[in-house]
This record gives structure tokens, C-alpha cells and sequence, in this order.
């Protein structure tokens, strides 16, 4: 990889423009890391991006001298995703961050990339509309960013993930060109799936500026209900009848004792502690479907629940909401680091991805707590450590190892939501296989021959080896 | 695996003196417990303003860490960072790690304080607010009488009238138009260092009187006192407590701020108090934090004792205040929140209820209430140009309330309201009024109607 010279320095700031070029130390410094803990290195410009025409500016001068460049939104993601490892430039989106429109008639949004979820989601709804991924980070991750990750969150069971949504793209490949894929379309089958492809790709095959994604109408009405269990199997034999009662709840969400333990004595709102499982079952849509539907899924839950709570109205139901999103912050506050996984699995395999992860924790001696998305199997086993203390991170990143593994062999997957980045990249060829990789690295040299979107991201310079280490 | 992977990508620089100093004062587990999530980012006054992720509690932290940890050469940049963060701490409720960042903003503005470069007009301005008028009753009160000579001779009249307060930068201009007249007695001095309870008496309340605040806003500390009073308390205002030391504890002159905590925390000791109320947000969180403030220090238990008792005004009167005895007041009301009042003390609710229960009143929600006005202090004095932004933004919000009268719990803020409201050209339709004096107006109704 090159290096920026003084040359290269003024073509950029005569591309980019004086305000919107920064390599002084702090603004090199500040955009080091995302939100991956452990994970930092400096790149040696930060460019503020104020257009698609710019951001081609941009990368024409960065293809022809090979400067790496690295997208970032708000850079809360997980993965080490938007963290400069080879130096080079950290193209920021956050400019570029207007709503174009709300096509009320076709049921569209279409805005600039560095919008947060949050403020569309408030948008579409002042209209009356819907847009349903919901990642933790709404409140202030980027579109660009879900989209470029394929973020989920709790409703990506009834209605999917960001793929799902978004139908139409602009964006810059590496050496400059504008693409526009898809459209105002709900159905468009002109050669390869280009939209689809770009979400997900973590900004390494082309800078996204642009998409239009698709809306619903907003639910007329929501409830739910915490259900407790104090059998860990009896909580995932219910996710499994719910399903196969034929209902898509809108929530189904989980999380298992030692969250329960720590949510409880940190927001004391109530969770009986010697409880091994709570799920929080919600559903939306029309009044008497909602109604019909929870109706079902208590008499479900009555079968093997402990205890049952139905919230009464919004205020209830966003306080039963609370114990669930305490979760993280709970275990934040316990340890200095906090590593939130991603991993996996069928959802029929719950209970025993569960238990795996208990005993891997176990075994390594490591505080491992498992929250997550029951209803879809995106499971979030988070580890409560301290950066500082060498040999706890070298026993953490090897119980990791093991329940990705351990995902893999119950027909999961390294990452539900939050991509490989550099985290997850030397486990993908576990999940994708070597014929898989050869055609991922493909796609890549086809959109980027000269590797400056994001390198050192998604392939790794070495697989890890599939053995599970035993101490 | 992957962090040795990265590491040698940052680089090591030598250790300054300033870094050296940050490394003493700084406490690392805080800022280790930065888990960089970003949920602050949304939160932060500075960084919506300006975009930048350096201007953020997240940027911030990471140039202080950095600075510890090494890889920060040039101080200068962390201290014009600290310098324009505001200090409201609405960080603090939406971080998940529940970090301090108000502890680290001010251990790093003390071990920047040493070293700083101020312009020498900010380092006038320090030394005599902080060390030679705050701390000190009488001299506030010979500059109140001042003010007093220069707003009632005609002076100012004269000096506006001849266009000499053109002279004066803008912002500076906008304050001096909304100075309140000074009084020249105080709370203590108009009505005794103790007024009983009317009625069965519900307890023993202290009045933390405040320095600017006793003789800028003696009228408020007045109604405080007749409020309380009312509400079935016992109000002693010890004679020997001074400023709260928040600006100074916020400016990085903590040792100042320490040795006023000791004064305040002697003289509340010595009187046998149920609580220790503050009508002012900013100073009720510093005296609400002295415990922190002092507490590697032997008198940490007193500390404590005294922080646990502190309560703002609005607290005392939701739950003990006559509200069905007070008159009726037709206007349309609005709320502009303290943010140490909400985001150090967790009051949020019991102003916007009291407002709630006056009777005739509408009561209308102001769009991100919760958001700082720009005062922070004496912000607006040494970031003018920041503050001023974050001024016209809220006005847009207030204007679109319609309100007739806008609210607030901290004088700061107060005079920040009035200039504002000044500044949108709203005089003719709103004034700006703290939620006491409001509930002395409404209650005067009452006894007038009854």
C-alpha cells in the first residue's frame, strides 16, 4: 500500500475540499477505532464526505495512487469493520445525511447514507409508515452502515433483516464510477442482484451513498409479555411451539440466568433471580390479530412457564421492554471490556447452543452471559473481561473460537448481524468453505483489482485452524 | 491473535509533561470503560453541531486515553476540546457502561490546568471570578451594590442610550440587556438566618443560598425560602456557606473547589437539617457530588452526610407543596430543563409536574427540553461563538412552543433563556421566568383570591 505524499495530500484536499480534509492528531486519533474493543490503528487522513460526486472524486485520486479507504458511518459496529488497519484515508459518511423523500405512493424511502435509523425511522413514521430493522445502534448508527453490515435486531423475525428492505443503491466503486442499482422496484430481475450483493459487502467493494429502501404500513397495535422459565430446555421447547403454532410474533426475544442475575441487580426492576430463562414475547399488526395471537402464545407459554406478565398497556409494555434492553448496559457496567458475539444457530437449537456456551465459558474460565433473538437464533454471548489482563483475553478469544465451532456444527453461522470485518474473517472459510471463499475473493478483485475498499477486512491472511484446543 | 495483529499501528511518542500530568489525574479504569459504542454521539451538544467525532464524549475520551496510553503528542488539541465541551453531561445517561464522564472532564481539565494557555482576557476573567469573587459573600455583595449604582442612577440608561455597549463584543452585549437588578441585601439579610414553618411543621430544610445566585436572584432565593416555609418546613440558612464551587470543579481548579466543599459541608453540620435545598440545578450537583469531590479524604464520611441530604426545590414542593391552594394562571407554559439538574441529579419530572398542576395553565412539551442552551457556566463567556449555535437552535424550538412564559431551574440558564429570547426577537411575546418565582406568582394569586 502507498502512503499519502504531499502530492496526493493536495489532490485530495483540492477533491474533497479544504473543510471537509483533516490528518491533524486528533482527527486521525478520533477515527481509529469503531466500537470493537481491542482494536485500533491510525489512518492518515479523515475525509468528511459531502457527496456522491465527491466521494468519486476521492476515490479516482485514491484508485490511481492505491490508497487505502475506509467507509465509516457512526462506527458502532462490532466486527473491527471500519477500524484503518493498513493507514490510508477514513471516508466518513455522517455528512451526507439528508432524507430525499418519502414516496408515500410506492412506498419508498430514499435518503443519503449517513442518516441514522433512528431519524428514519421517525420519519416514516410521522406518515404512518414502517421501516422494520431495528438494530440496537439505531439511535445512532448510519443507514450506510446497516447496509453496508446487514444489520438485523429484534423484529428481523417477522420482518427480516436491512437485505430485506433495501431495493435500490448509488455508490462509487473503487476506481470512481457511479453505479445505480435497483430502483423504486419491488420486482427486478436485470442480470445479477447487485443491490443484494452490496449489502452486506463492509465497504469492501463500493462506497454506498445513496438507497432507496422500502416501507410498510405501521402496525395499528403491539402488546407483550415476559414469560419465565426455570428450564432452560422448557423456554426453547416454547419458541419452537410458538413457531409451529403458526405464529410469527414480532418479538421473541431471550436471555438466559447469568443475564438475568446481572440485569436484576443492576436495574432492579423485578426478574426473579433463580429463574434460568425469560423470554419476552411481543406481537404487532392489527388490533384483533394482536390480540388472537398473544392469546395463543400465553396459552403456549402456560404449558412450561413459571410465571407469565402481560402488560396492560404501552406504559407496561415498554417497561417489560426495559428489562431486555438493560441487558447490555448491565453487563457493561460489570467489567472494563465488554465483547458482545454474534454467533448463530437454527432455532431449534437454542437451548443447546445455550448450554454449549455455558460450559465453553466454564471450561475457559470466562464470564460468559447469552442474550439475544431467540425467535430467529441470533444469539449474543457476551463476555465480561478486562483488556489489560493478557492471559483472561487469550482464554476469551479461545472460548470464542470454540462456540463458533460450535454454531457451525449445530448448522449455524460465525455472525447473525454483525459481520465478519476482522473479527469473524480468519472463522469465515469454516462457514463458507474454500470454494466459497475463491468466489467471495473473485467478487472482490471483480469490483476492486487493486484491494483499497477496506482491505485487511472479511479474508483473512490465514484461516484459523478448526481444532478445538483443549487445556 | 487479532491485537497483536494491529498493535504497532499506533504510534508510541514520547511522554510530556502535560501527558505525564493527565496520567497522574486521569482514572484509567474510567476510561477503560469506554466500550466506543457510539450511544453518546447522539447525546452530545458539541458534536451535533459540529459533526466531528473529536468534538464527541467518545472522541474525547479516546484523545484523553490516548494521551495516557501514549499515542498523543500534541496536548493542545485535547484542551481545545475539553475547552468546548460543555459540561452538560447528557453523555452520562445514555452511555451503557454507565461511565463518569463528568469525573474525567474534570480530572483532565485540572491536569491541563497547570499548563494552560489561555488568552489573557479568559485568565482575568478566571481569577477574579473564581478566586477573588465567588468565594467571597461581601465582595459579591459590594458588587451587587455596584450594580445597583450603575442600573439605578441612570448609568446604564446613559451608557445604552449613548450606544457605548456597542463597544462590547455581542454576547456580552446580550447579557448586560438581560441583567436582573441586583439587590443589595440578601436572602439571610431580608428575612433572618431562620423562618419557621407555617402550619404543622414537616421537617427542617437548609437553604443553600448560592453565591451570584443571593444577590442577582435574591427574589428567588426569597420565594424559595416563603415556598418552603409554606410547605410545613423549618428554613435555616447557615451564615457561613459560600459558592458551591461547580465553576470551579468544572474549570479545573478542584483544589478550590474542595476547599469551598469543606466550608459548606462545615457550616450545614453544625444545624440539624432533614435536607439541604438548592434552587439552582448546576450548584445542587456539585454539592450533590462533594462525596466524590472529597472522597480519598479523611472528611469523606461528612461528605456523604451531607450530599444524601441535598435536594432541589422542586422535589420538596411536588411532594409538600400547598399545590390546591394556589391560584389559577392563564398561560400557555413551557420547559427548558437544567441539564445538572436532570442529567447529575436524575430530576426530571417534578418541575414539568408542578407546571402541569397549575390550574389554567396549558402546559406544552419544548422539543428536546433535555438538550443544553449553550450556558454551561461561564461558557457562554469563553466559547461565545459555540454557545451562540447552540442558542439559535434552541430558540428555533422555543418559538415553535408558542409559549407565553418559558421555565427553567438554574440561573444560568435562566439569563441564557432571556438573551435567547431576546436575541429570536420573542420580548414582546415571552418571558423567561425560573419555576419558583412562577410558583410564588401563581401562589400570591391564590392568597388574593382566597
Amino acid at each position: 500500500m502507498r502512503r499519502i505524499t504531499g502530492e496526493i495530500r493536495a489532490k485530495l484536499i483540492e477533491a474533497a475540499g479544504v473543510s471537509a480534509y483533516f490528518d491533524d492528531e486528533e482527527s486521525l486519533l478520533s477515527h481509529s477505532y469503531d466500537a470493537t474493543p481491542m482494536l485500533q490503528a491510525m489512518p492518515e487522513a479523515v475525509i468528511y464526505a459531502q457527496s456522491t460526486n465527491q466521494v468519486s472524486a476521492v476515490l479516482k485520486i485514491c484508485h490511481q495512487y492505491e490508497i487505502p479507504v475506509y467507509t465509516r458511518g457512526a462506527a458502532s459496529n462490532l466486527c473491527g469493520g471500519t477500524v484503518p488497519v493498513h493507514g490510508g484515508v477514513v471516508l466518513v459518511t455522517t455528512r451526507m445525511n439528508r432524507l430525499l423523500e418519502i414516496d408515500e405512493e410506492n412506498l419508498t424511502a430514499t435518503f443519503e447514507t449517513g442518516l441514522t435509523t433512528k431519524a428514519l425511522h421517525q420519519a416514516v413514521e410521522a406518515k404512518g409508515l414502517f421501516y422494520p430493522p431495528d438494530p440496537g445502534s439505531m439511535l445512532v448508527s448510519t443507514l450506510g452502515g446497516n447496509i453496508a453490515q446487514c444489520a438485523g435486531g429484534l423484529r428481523g423475525l417477522k420482518y427480516g433483516t436491512t437485505k430485506d428492505y433495501v431495493i435500490g443503491l448509488t455508490a462509487v466503486l473503487p476506481n470512481g464510477e457511479v453505479i445505480h442499482t435497483g430502483g423504486k422496484l419491488m420486482k427486478d430481475v436485470a442480470g445479477y442482484d447487485l443491490t443484494k450483493l452490496l449489502v452486506g459487502s463492509e465497504g469492501t467493494l463500493a462506497v454506498i451513498t445513496e438507497a432507496t429502501v422500502k416501507l410498510l404500513p405501521k402496525p395499528q397495535a403491539t402488546s407483550v409479555m415476559l414469560a419465565y422459565f426455570d428450564d432452560m430446555y422448557a423456554a426453547a421447547r416454547t419458541v419452537s411451539k410458538i413457531i409451529a403454532a403458526r405464529i410469527i410474533p414480532s418479538t421473541l426475544e431471550f436471555m438466559d440466568h447469568g443475564t438475568i442475575l446481572v440485569v436484576e441487580d443492576y436495574a432492579k426492576i423485578g426478574l426473579p433471580t433463580d429463574m434460568k430463562a425469560i423470554l419476552l414475547i411481543g406481537q404487532d399488526g392489527h388490533p384483533a390479530v394482536v390480540e388472537e395471537d398473544m392469546e395463543k402464545m400465553r396459552a403456549i407459554c402456560m404449558e412450561e412457564a413459571r410465571e407469565i406478565k402481560v402488560a396492560k398497556d404501552m406504559r407496561e409494555a415498554e417497561e417489560l421492554m426495559t428489562a431486555r434492553r438493560s441487558a447490555l448496559s448491565a453487563l457493561a457496567r460489570l467489567k472494563p471490556t465488554t465483547i458482545l458475539e454474534d454467533a448463530t444457530v437454527p432455532r431449534s437449537q437454542i437451548a443447546t447452543m445455550v448450554e454449549k456456551i455455558a460450559e465453553i465459558g466454564a471450561k475457559y474460565n470466562v464470564r460468559i452471559c447469552t442474550f439475544g433473538h431467540a425467535g430467529d437464533g441470533n444469539l449474543h454471548p457476551t463476555c465480561m473481561t478486562d483488556a489489560r489482563d493478557q492471559d483472561e483475553i487469550e482464554r476469551v478469544e479461545e472460548a470464542f473460537e470454540e462456540i463458533f465451532a460450535a454454531a457451525l456444527e449445530l448448522g449455524g453461522t460465525i455472525t447473525g448481524e454483525h459481520g465478519v470485518g476482522i473479527v469473524k474473517a480468519p472463522f469465515l472459510e469454516w462457514k463458507v468453505g474454500p470454494a466459497g471463499i475463491e468466489v467471495m475473493k473473485g467478487i472482490k478483485r471483480a469490483f476492486d483489482p487493486k484491494n483499497i475498499l477496506n482491505p485487511g477486512k472479511m479474508f483473512a491472511g490465514q484461516t484459523r485452524k478448526r481444532v478445538v484446543i483443549n487445556r | 491473535m487479532k491485537t497483536k495483529e494491529i498493535q504497532g499501528k499506533m504510534p508510541q511518542v514520547e511522554k510530556t509533561p502535560v501527558t505525564r500530568r493527565l496520567q497522574d489525574k486521569l482514572n484509567y479504569d474510567e476510561l477503560s470503560n469506554c466500550m466506543r459504542c457510539g450511544f453518546c454521539l447522539p447525546a452530545c451538544p458539541t458534536y451535533r453541531e459540529t459533526g466531528r467525532e473529536a468534538s464527541s464524549p467518545r472522541g474525547r475520551i479516546a484523545l484523553m486515553k490516548a494521551a495516557v496510553d501514549g499515542h498523543l503528542q500534541n496536548g493542545k488539541q485535547l484542551e481545545d476540546q475539553l475547552n468546548q465541551c460543555l459540561g452538560c453531561r447528557a453523555c452520562e445517561p445514555a452511555c451503557p457502561a454507565g461511565v463518569k464522564y463528568g469525573e474525567l472532564l474534570e480530572q483532565a481539565r485540572d491536569a491541563l490546568e497547570d499548563h494552560a494557555r489561555h488568552k489573557v482576557w479568559v485568565r482575568v476573567l478566571r481569577r477574579f471570578f473564581f478566586h477573588f469573587l465567588f468565594p467571597h459573600p461581601k465582595r459579591l455583595r459590594w458588587l451587587g451594590r455596584l450594580l445597583i449604582i450603575y442600573q439605578k442612577t441612570g448609568l446604564q440608561w446613559l451608557l445604552r442610550k449613548l450606544g457605548f455597549l456597542k463597544l462590547l463584543p455581542s454576547y456580552l452585549r446580550e447579557m448586560e440587556a438581560v441583567m436582573p437588578a441586583a439587590a443589595s441585601k440578601g436572602v439571610a439579610e431580608q428575612l433572618g438566618n431562620f423562618i419557621p414553618a407555617q402550619g404543622k411543621k414537616k421537617g427542617t430544610v437548609g437553604l443553600f443560598r448560592g453565591c451570584v445566585m443571593d444577590v442577582l436572584f435574591t427574589e428567588t432565593n426569597i420565594n424559595t425560602v416563603t415556598l418552603l416555609s409554606e410547605a410545613g418546613f423549618d428554613v435555616v440558612i447557615p451564615p457561613q456557606q459560600t459558592c458551591c464551587g461547580a465553576l470551579h470543579a468544572h474549570s479545573g481548579e478542584r483544589e478550590m473547589a474542595r476547599s469551598l466543599a469543606r466550608q459548606n459541608i462545615q457550616a450545614f453540620k453544625q444545624r440539624e437539617v432533614d435536607y439541604i435545598v438548592s434552587n439552582a440545578g448546576g450548584c445542587g450537583a456539585l454539592l450533590q457530588e462533594y462525596e466524590h469531590l472529597l472522597e480519598d479524604e479523611c472528611e469523606a464520611k461528612e461528605a456523604r452526610w451531607f450530599s444524601e441530604r441535598v435536594k432541589d426545590i422542586s422535589e420538596l414542593l411536588l411532594d409538600h407543596g400547598p399545590v390546591e391552594k394556589w391560584g389559577t394562571l392563564e398561560a400557555r407554559i413551557t420547559y427548558q430543563a437544567s441539564c445538572h439538574l436532570q442529567n447529575v441529579m436524575q430530576v426530571k419530572e417534578q418541575p414539568r409536574q408542578l407546571l402541569r398542576q397549575i390550574k389554567g395553565a396549558t402546559y406544552v412539551e419544548l422539543f428536546e427540553a433535555d438538550r443544553c442552551c449553550g450556558s454551561a457556566g461561564i461558557y457562554n463567556l469563553t466559547q461565545p461563538e459555540m454557545s451562540a449555535r447552540i442558542l439559535d437552535e434552541k430558540m428555533k424550538h422555543v418559538r415553535a412552543t408558542k409559549a407565553d412564559i418559558l421555565v427553567t431551574s438554574n440561573p444560568g440558564c435562566l439569563l441564557q433563556m432571556k438573551a435567547g429570547i431576546q436575541r429570536a426577537g420573542l420580548s414582546d411575546h415571552m418571558k423567561a421566568i425560573h419555576v419558583v418565582d412562577l410558583l410564588a406568582e401563581v401562589r400570591q394569586k391564590g392568597e388574593s383570591r382566597y
